[in-house]
Parts: structure tokens; sequence; C-alpha cells
């Protein structure tokens, strides 16, 4: 990101020069991704960094704005003899949705009709369910639900976890999760959902697991894991916390606040830090 | 009781008061999603038209939530200072809107009036002003706090430095501090969201900034935004604490969801005033609000959310905070839709906290779901500017890489401070001048300042 100055158009003139200034602290990016030492046109921030961070908004309203691609998913879904059981919310497009968090948290009246049907055909023993949610990235869904389902589906099949065919949620929100788990009668949900996407972070996956949902279940009652994506969280580390906490659920008969996250956190590698040089 | 009024062809009646004020707000996704707002733009109007005529002194005898149920209510009402209000005690809303207007509200004057006034009479005018309005005559009031320097007084400009890191990495956020020290940012505060409320970490933070304050003998106050209750307990434990932080609204329920009460705040301040940090004034309170706190707790009690956040701006005066900050656009579409309504809540808040007494700031803000960006956010500060707004946020090029929203960058200070003529605080100002990162005349030098120049093996590039 960092900008160098702009070659010279042969000018002698002064006017030509010194118009843009850089940063003598530049090598500070090293340690953050925090937009520093931006330099400066005037007191200004330089046409550079001011189109990197536009693309980088970009990204991330396209994220929220561009409809999920749902043939696609299925299909990459079906590579893996899965086919999902397709559902909306009770909002009506994306500009309802983004105003009316309520409408995305509920299935239509059809949705629910098709659910409460397709719950009579699956066996009572059936223990998990696997909801996928658009949220407020469909970019996260599309570039990673696919894969992170297939990790988690084989983890579960090792711990015997029993499954019942996935759920897609156009338009829902995580609350969704509580009605069809309550349909169902699921014993754990696991619902991935696009998070609400970061100037850097437009593919972030969150992942929500809540034991024996109810419709009008709070966040109180659900463990969330964020930020998977390959510059954040990978798949592997965040299919081993959700598979900590499920088997944590089954011995305590509850999920949420109460359940506390202590499964092994993974050193991340990164270059060694300064600590605060400030004070060197 | 009700209200009606015949207007535009048609009859409306309102069957109280909290209606009239939801329905005379201008349009905003929060009110909708409440269910209060109004129906059509005639309805609004008509609302407004009662409103105008409705006396300042109904606010006295009808509380909006009920005086036995909401120790807010009864802050309120409690503290009404009626000499301060008898100025303008025969004033309906729309004369009140015409003398705030008037050369006569002079800053003294506003000053004057201030304890006489309740949230519930300033969000009402609020409600018949346009957004000039709302910059000319909140301009013309002067709300100046102190602690380790003096913040809000005319034509100057401070900026919180909001060094924020995803995992507080120490060497992160040194990165962030000394890049908005260089860009002359930092008098409001240098004040960090911790990405955990774990005592450990907070008081490792507080220190961390605490150091830095106190090797570059850098004139400004430090703040840790936990929750208050971890504030006591840093205290209790001998941490370096500055400014007490908490988020506050508009009704005791709210403040209930946020884990607190008027009680737990007034001890919190005591034991900030008890460590004696300020060199310049006492004021150790930092608070934070926005617009649709209240609803989003399900503690609204049918209020408009704009009414609800004025109401908030009660329990920060009650105890002298060095800064209030709206921090407007942070709470999501399903609240303020656009760049439009983001930007009129934000002159909103402004306005409505600086009548009330309070030294206003605004984190001029967006998430990326909203319907706004950039250029709506220059328009903010622009307006805020002109506004005489106490503070605003900064940040390494507007992006907040921990809480992943967008508010006012180093540089956008910048802008502000030059086309207006605005300057930091006096202190920091003299500060900046003698570590030379500005000259006498304010302007930023090239390269690294000689004070920071032992660190250049470090963190050159």
């Amino acid at each position: 990101m960092a900008d160098s100055k702009l070659s010279s158009n042969g000018l002698s003139n002064k006017l030509s020069e010194g118009y843009l200034t850089e940063n003598d602290w530049a090598g500070l990016k090293r340690y953050t991704d925090a937009r520093i030492a931006l330099g400066r046109a005037g007191t200004s921030i330089p046409t550079q960094a001011m189109l990197s961070f536009q693309m980088d908004h970009g990204n991330a309203r396209d994220a929220v704005h561009l409809p999920l691609d749902v043939d696609k998913l299925c299909s990459e879904l079906q590579d893996q003899a899965i086919t999902p059981i397709l559902l909306k919310s009770r909002a009506q497009g994306r500009t309802e949705y983004l105003q009316r968090p309520d409408l995305g948290r509920r299935l239509s009246v059809a949705s629910a009709a098709t659910l409460t049907s397709f719950a009579e055909t699956i066996e009572p023993s059936m223990q998990a369910c696997i909801t996928i949610v658009d949220g407020l990235s469909s970019f996260a869904i599309q570039s990673h639900a696919a894969n992170f389902f297939k990790q988690i589906s084989l983890r579960l099949k090792e711990e015997g976890i029993t499954q019942m065919p996935p759920c897609l949620v156009e338009q829902g929100r995580v609350a969704v999760g509580d009605e069809i788990g309550d349909i169902l009668n699921a014993q754990l949900m696991i619902l991935l959902v696009g998070e609400r996407p970061g100037l850097s972070s437009p593919d972030s996956l969150g992942v929500y697991f809540t034991y024996k949902p109810k419709l009008g279940f709070s966040d109180a009652n659900r463990n969330c894991i964020s930020n998977i994506r390959p510059a954040g969280m990978s798949y592997e580390a965040a299919a081993d916390k959700l598979i900590w906490l499920i088997k944590q659920s089954l011995q305590l008969d509850y999920s949420g606040v109460e359940l506390k996250d202590q499964s092994d956190s993974i050193e991340s590698l990164e270059e060694p830090k300064l600590g605060n040089f400030l004070l060197d | 009781m009700s209200y009606s009024i015949s207007a535009g062809g048609n009859h409306w009646v309102f069957p109280d008061l909290k209606t009239v004020m939801a329905k005379a707000s201008p349009d905003r996704s929060g009110d909708r999603l409440a269910g209060v707002a109004a129906q059509t733009s005639q309805e609004r109007v008509a609302a407004q038209m009662v409103l105008a005529d409705l006396p300042l002194k109904t606010f006295l005898t009808e509380a909006l939530i009920p005086y036995e149920e909401d120790e807010v209510t009864r802050l309120i009402i409690d503290k009404h200072d009626q000499t301060a209000f008898r100025p303008i005690s025969s004033f309906t809303v729309g004369d009140f809107r015409n003398w705030l207007l008037s050369d006569l509200a002079d800053t003294t004057q506003l000053k004057n009036i201030s304890l006489g006034l309740t949230p519930e009479m300033v969000a009402a005018v609020s409600k018949i002003m346009r957004i000039q309005d709302l910059i000319l005559v909140a301009k013309k009031c002067s709300n100046p706090t102190a602690f380790r320097n003096r913040i809000g007084l005319p034509q100057r400009l401070s900026t919180r430095l909001q060094p924020n890191h995803p995992t507080d990495d120490p060497t992160g956020v040194a990165a962030s501090v000394l890049d908005g020290l260089l860009y002359g940012s930092g008098d409001a505060v240098i004040g960090i969201n911790p990405a955990t409320d774990n005592i450990s970490s907070v008081i490792t933070l507080m220190k961390l900034l605490d150091d830095i304050i106190q090797r570059y003998d850098i004139p400004t106050q430090s703040c840790v935004l936990t929750h208050v209750t971890t504030h006591l307990e840093a205290i209790n434990r001998g941490a370096p604490v500055d400014l007490v932080f908490q988020s506050i609204a508009g009704t005791e329920k709210a403040n209930k969801s946020f884990g607190i009460d008027l009680a737990v705040l007034k001890e919190a301040h005591s034991a900030a005033l008890s460590l004696n940090r300020g060199s310049c004034g006492d004021n150790v309170m930092y608070f934070e609000t926005g617009q649709g706190s209240a609803l989003s707790a399900d503690a609204h009690f049918g209020l408009d959310q704009q009414t609800c956040e004025t109401r908030a701006y009660a329990v920060a005066r009650e105890f002298s905070p060095l800064l209030v900050n709206t921090v407007v656009g942070f709470i999501g579409p399903e609240y303020l839709y656009n760049g439009k309504q983001i930007i009129r809540a934000g002159l909103e808040d402004h306005f409505c906290g600086k009548l009330l007494g309070l030294p206003m700031g605004c984190d001029i803000c967006y998430t990326n779901h909203a319907e706004a960006d950039q250029d709506d956010m220059d328009m903010l500060l622009t307006q805020l500017g002109a506004a005489g707004v106490n503070f605003i946020m900064g940040i390494p090029g507007s992006d907040d890489i921990m809480l992943n929203y967008q508010t006012t960058s180093f540089h956008d200070a910048l802008y502000i401070r030059k086309i207006l003529g605005l300057r930091p605080s006096p202190e920091f100002e003299q500060w900046l001048i003698k570590m030379g990162i500005t000259t006498e005349q304010g302007l930023l030098l090239d390269g690294l300042p000689a004070a920071f120049s032992h660190l250049q093996a470090r963190i050159g590039g």
C-alpha cells in the first residue's frame, strides 16, 4: 500500500516537487494491518491509498449486496453427494433485510411449511443440522461454505454424530436457526453465516452453535466462532473449536454464555514483535 | 391526554405525548422498526405542528416514561433547575426554536438556561429544526472541559486517537499511537477499545498508554474503553486510570442491559476523582451513546430513538464528563439506514448534547452494510466542524481493524482544522510544536521529528 513518489514529469519547476510527503516510519507496517504511514498530499490522503481504501470498501459493499449464487453452491454440495433443503426468510429483498432484522430471523410461511413436512420424513434419532445462511456476506458463504461444510461433516462423522441434510437459507439471520432446529427437533444446530464484512475481511465466515435450539432463544444460548477465512481462523482450527464445544454441550446439556470456550487456542505464526517500541 | 390538529385537509389525533414526539421525528429506520414512526409525510408534519404549539412546561408534568418506573426520569425531574428555566418557561416549543435562533440567545444565555432544560424539551425542539438550525445554535454553545489539557474551547477541535488492534498487540497499538501523534492527533484522549474485557489485559493496555504519555510528557489522557466495573477493579488494583469509560442509554432498563445504573456510575466517578490524576481539571468521565441503543435492548418504552438518546445526556450531565461521544453510525442500517439518516442523527445528537451543557464529540462513522460511504462522512464532518464539535475520532486511514467499521482518519481531522481554521487543544498544540511535529503555525513538518529519532532503526521502511 506504500505510495511511491510519482515520477517526475520532467519539469524543473519547484511546483512539481514535494507535493507528496512520505512517512519515515513506514517500516511499522510490518507489524500491523492498520493503515498507518499513508503519507500525505498536503494534509490529505494520497491517491493510491485513497483508491486502495475505496476498492476495499467496494469489495465489502459487494459482499453485502451481491445475491448468493444458490445454484453454484448447490452444485458444489452435490459434488459431496449432499442435497440441501432450500429455504427463505420473511425478508423480501436486501433493502428490507437490512432494515428489518426481525424478518431475517424467521422462515417465510412457505419455507416453514416445506420444512415441517420434511421433518416428518427424517429419523427422530438424527442429531445435528448444519444450516448455511447468507447473512451479511454472500461472498463469505460463496467462498467458504462448501469446503467448510465438508470439513465439519467429516469431523462429526468421526465423533459418531448423526447428521440431517443441511438447510440453506436466503436473506437469513443467525436466529433463523432456532426456528429450523425447533421444527426439525435437532439436538445440535451448527449455523454457518456470512459475517458483517470488514474493510479487510469481506469474506469472513461465522459459525454459531446452539444446543437443542428453540424458537425464541437469544444469543446468550449460543456459542460463536468468528473470523473464519484464510487470513483469519483456518477451517481446521474452527472445526476443532466447534467439536470441542459440541462435546462439552453433550455432557452439560446446554450451550451459550455459560459454556466457556476453553479449547486450546492456536498460537499464530507471526513475525516477532517489537513490544511497545515507543519506550525503547 | 391526547393531542389533535387539523392540517393538510385531515384531522390528526395523537393519543399521547410520546406518540407526538415519535411521529414528529424525521424519518429513520429504527423508528419504523419500533413501529412508532409517522406513516405518512403529512402525519409527520402534523405531529411537528402539534409539537410547535406545545408549552415547554408540559414536559415537566407529563413524563414520557413514568417517574415511578425509571430512575433516569427521576434524575431528570429531580435535578431540573426551576430558576434557570424561568426565562423560557412561557415558551412553546415553537417559540423556543425562534428564541434559540435569535441573537438574544448568545453563548452566555444558552449556558444560563442549560440546567433549566430537560432532554425531552431539547429533543422536541430538535425535531422542528433543520440542519442549518442545528448547526447555528450548537455553534453558539460553549462547553469546555479539562483534565490534563483543555478541550472544547472556541475555534479548537480535538481528536480521540483510537489505536485499536484485533489482538491488543502492543506493537500494533504502539504503531497506531505513533502514527496518530505524528499526524497531530490525540488531544481529546488516547482511547483504545480492548479486544477483551479480561482484567489483566485491560490493565496491561492502561499501563502501555500511560507509559507512552509519561515518557513523552504528552498533555493528554488515556482511556481503555472497558466496562465501568472493570475500571473499578483496575483502580482497586492500582492501575493508572485517567478516564473512566462507559456506554450509557436513556432508560433505566437499557442501562441495566449494559450492566450499569446511576449508583455504579457514581461509585466509579468518585473512584476516578480520588486518583487526582488531572493537572488542568477534574472531568474524569468518558461516555459513549448512540441512537438505537434503547430499542436494541428492547427498553425504549415506545419512545422514538432520538428522544431516548437525548435522555442519555441527562445521565452524562450528572457526572461532569470530559468527553461525550455519540457513535452515530456504528449501530447499523436497521436504526440509521443511510448517509442522510446518519448525518441528521449526528447533528441532532451534537445539538441536543451541547444545549444540555455537554462536551459533545462525534464518532462520524458507518458500517459496510449501511447505505453510506466516505462522501457522507465528509459531509457530516464538515457540518459538525461548522457546528463547533468538541472532538472527533482519529484512526489510521479511517479503518478500524478491530471493530470493523470506518470512522474519521488523522487526515480528516487535519482537513477540517485547515478549512475552518481550527486548532488543537492549547496545551497539546504547544507540545506538538515543542516535539517538532508541527510549526508554530500548526503545519506538519516532514520527516521523523528529533524527539523520536532514537526509534529510527526500529521503525524505518
